[in-house]
């Protein structure tokens, strides 16, 4: 991963510094959890693109996201070329719409998610997808920055529970989102026992409940 | 739209599952979509899962990009007309704005076909197998004793239906599937509207149920 950013020599363009205490942040935390592949300045980077088109910005969530992206495609069944052409464009939109991404409702990678998500229905899956109404919020509630806080808490606590699931029950709770494959068709192509894998997978989902309870 | 009632009968946690990773079929994303727009307990759930999505996303092994892949996005960023501001289109209606696009309105849009007993219907289009389809019961009718030969869920939008396992009022959601057999009764007062969704057609169980089945498309 570090490699990817060996052509970035500052990575934070002027435009960081002018944001307030937000991109001061971005600024004093962002190198250490760049080089540790972290997932914890998402956000900001993402505020960033969206304030001032900030390019740089948008090439760190590029060069994290849109291999991973193109990983969940590829096992949402897309081959190669259309995951990568897919995931191209899932980035485009995550540029074109980033206004609309809102911290105090969901994380960067949540919200990544549901885009890529729409891609693999509209371009893979060929069909329409029914959205709920927004919710719709009085205009006087300013969104607060604690709630902002405790939700990216609360997505870090299930990003770590899910990172510290064994291997074997991570790839499990993977198969059973990502793929649309039942707990049988999991059994069939892992060749473990039906039983088996409906106790990891319980396991797996009572240890992400406890970890965020 | 908004329920005043508390809402008892809910999303599976499966069709959430579903709705949230994309692999859901058009007909029940349709009834989810609608139920959610109703129902903040499965607004709430629907956006863990998303959660998890995510936190999958984060940490799924990464696919190596093509050589110049981050060139392609830029120039296909700028290749896009600017965005303009999205205004929300706000159209008077009666149902969650999800439903609104497939019927083109309101419930006083719909055109109903009679199929019996004043039960009426009005079958919406969506791709795939599965079927969606508005059912309008008259207040104290039953709609025919059936089972199903897959999964049915009804979710009612306006009165409210009884039948063996509980009752039904607005935003709740029946799931019913090859095991239950039951007979939907709509309770006195009010109509009872519903959006009904099946993978498999119904099984009615009297004879002339069965001759008429095919040319209702039930």
């Amino acid at each position: 991963m570090l490699r990817l950013f060996d052509d970035i020599e500052n990575p934070y363009s002027p435009s960081a510094n002018s944001n307030g205490t937000l991109a001061g942040q971005v600024v004093s935390m962002g190198p250490r959890i760049l080089e540790e592949n972290n997932s914890q300045n998402w956000e900001q980077l993402l505020v960033l693109v969206s304030e001032t088109n900030d390019r740089i910005a948008f090439r760190h969530l590029f060069n994290h996201f849109a291999p991973r992206i193109k990983s969940f495609l590829m096992k949402a069944g897309a081959d190669q070329t259309m995951a990568e052409e897919c995931s191209q464009e899932a980035m485009a939109t995550v540029w074109n719409k980033a206004k609309l991404f809102d911290p105090n409702r969901a994380s960067a990678s949540t919200w990544i998610f549901t885009i890529a998500r729409n891609k693999r229905i509209d371009a893979i899956r060929k069909v329409r997808r029914p959205e709920p109404d927004e919710l719709t919020w009085p205009d006087e509630i300013e969104p607060a920055q604690e709630e902002a806080l405790e939700l990216k808490q609360q997505s870090e606590i299930l990003a770590d529970a899910i990172k510290n699931l064994p291997e074997k029950q991570r790839q499990l709770v993977e198969k059973a989102f990502f793929k649309e494959l039942s707990h049988s068709e999991i059994a069939l192509e892992t060749g473990l026992p039906l039983g088996t894998i409906k106790s990891r997978i319980r396991l797996a989902l009572e240890r992400l409940r406890h970890a965020m309870g | 739209m908004k329920n005043d009632k508390k809402i008892e009968h809910h999303l599976s946690e499966d069709l959430l599952m579903r709705y949230s990773n994309g692999t859901l079929c058009e007909a029940f994303s349709l009834a989810v979509a609608t139920h959610i727009s109703m129902c903040d307990d499965c607004r709430a759930a629907l956006e863990s899962y998303e959660a998890v999505g995510g936190a999958l996303l984060d940490t799924t092994d990464p696919e190596e990009m093509g050589d110049e892949s981050f060139e392609s996005v830029m120039a296909l960023i700028e290749s896009q007309p600017a965005q303009t501001e999205q205004v929300a289109k706000i159209v008077a209606t009666d149902v969650p704005s999800a439903l609104s696009d497939y019927i083109g309105g309101s419930l006083q849009d719909v055109k109903w076909r009679p199929i019996g007993l004043g039960v009426k219907q009005s079958l919406l289009k969506t791709s795939g197998n599965s079927t969606a389809r508005l059912l309008y019961i008259p207040a104290g009718t039953a709609v025919p004793h059936h089972s199903h030969n897959g999964n049915e869920l009804t979710l009612v939008l306006k009165g409210a239906f009884e039948d063996e396992v509980a009752r039904f009022g607005p935003g709740d959601v029946e799931m019913a599937d090859e095991d239950l057999d039951h007979q939907p009764i709509a309770v006195e007062g009010e109509d009872c509207i519903c959006l009904a969704v099946t993978d498999a057609p119904l099984k009615f169980q009297t004879f002339i149920h069965k001759l008429v089945q095919p040319f209702l498309k039930i």
